[in-house]
């Protein structure tokens, strides 16, 4: 149940960046289009690891082993995910500074250069 | 209006399988195979309360330091391309005396914090990256705060450079001492539950969060673009 909202909260998130993806027309929001889309997919897999009525993998002492805890693979793949995400992020917005000191806009109306 | 309703179109399809998929998804009851060993003997092995950063640090060693590579990638190209393209434009307006006096209080108490978290990583929710981002974001406040001073890069990239050094020296150091790269077993477990346990964890994360937080702190220097010792670029 838990995981069912988190899923569905995720593939929400995912739809709203494809969206914004393809149908933005300003640089700056494409980008913001692409980190909800992230977000999304890092929603997504956490809540994969979701086991029904687990505890988050912190154990407090050793007693305590035979509790039920949440997968903690996922959560450690999605740490990379999220770094990995910001670097693409950054290297983005790099770019679009670029595209607008060369052209002085951010409209990608505006850049035909590989159109005919 | 043509394109925008094929777009539509195209998630209205996307949204039909993934929910398709979500229909039948079952939630599951019990780790598998994996997961269970890694929560149920990484007390015993590693002793690090916070199963995820002993995945993140010792299981799966390696990905991190390739991940804390492309960080370093990320930055490097982020600072060359702002670096080639860099031309002054004209002094920004001043944050607000509100913002100047509360970026000046709120500074080393985010820099603590950065450092608690990062220091705590196998204790508690957090670690390396965390901390570097909370680390790097005491930066930003500062550079909102006064956008025309001039930070240099150098100290960021010393930093930078020294720590990922030293990460990839624990990781040898696993190699000769213990049971292979980045095996965090050089140092003795301690007491579960402690600072000063899990072996070579906690030192193997503050670096990291060193390391993160520099990265960071430089790829936002780039983008502010008035970092100081760039040649000036005329088209």
């Amino acid at each position: 149940m838990t995981s069912t909202i988190a899923m569905t909260t995720g593939i929400l998130l995912v739809l709203i960046g494809l969206f914004a993806i393809l149908t933005q027309k300003d640089l700056i929001r494409i980008i913001v289009g692409f980190s909800i889309f992230d977000i999304g997919v890092h929603v997504i897999m956490i809540s994969i690891g979701y086991i029904s009525d687990a505890t988050a993998p912190i154990i407090e002492n050793l007693s305590q082993l035979g509790q039920s805890y949440v997968d903690p693979v996922p959560q450690a793949l999605v740490l990379t995910a999220i770094v990995i995400g910001l670097g693409i992020s950054a290297f983005m917005l790099t770019f679009a500074v670029f595209m607008f000191k060369k052209r002085g806009s951010l409209d990608i109306n505006s850049f035909r250069d590989l159109k005919w | 209006m043509i394109k925008k309703a094929l777009a539509v179109l195209l998630l209205a399809q996307l949204c039909t399988i993934l929910f398709s998929f979500l229909s039948v998804y079952q939630e599951p009851t019990s780790l598998n195979a994996v997961s269970s060993h890694y929560i149920h003997n990484e007390p015993k092995e590693l002793g690090a309360a916070n199963a995820v950063t002993a995945v993140v640090v010792t299981y799966r060693g390696l990905d991190t330091l390739g991940e804390v590579t492309i960080l370093f990638a990320a930055s490097v190209v982020v600072g060359l391309l702002m670096f080639l393209h860099k031309n002054e434009s004209a002094p920004r307006r001043d944050g607000s005396e509100l913002l100047k006096t509360g970026a000046s209080l709120l500074f080393p108490l985010i820099l603590l914090f950065g450092a608690y978290v990062f220091i705590n990583g196998h204790l508690s929710p957090g670690g390396g990256f965390q901390g570097g981002a909370i680390i790097a974001s005491a930066l930003m406040l500062t550079i909102l705060a006064n956008p025309n001073r001039h930070v240099g890069h150098g100290f960021f990239w010393a930093i930078e450079s020294i720590s990922g050094f030293v990460f990839v020296l624990l990781g040898i150091a696993g190699l000769v001492l213990a049971g292979g790269f980045l095996d965090s077993r050089v140092l003795p477990p301690g007491t579960f539950g402690h600072v000063a346990s899990a072996g070579l964890i906690p030192v193997i994360y503050i670096f990291v969060g060193l390391k993160v937080g520099a990265e960071l702190s430089s790829v936002v220097l780039s983008l502010h673009g008035k970092s100081e010792g760039g040649v000036q670029h005329h088209d």
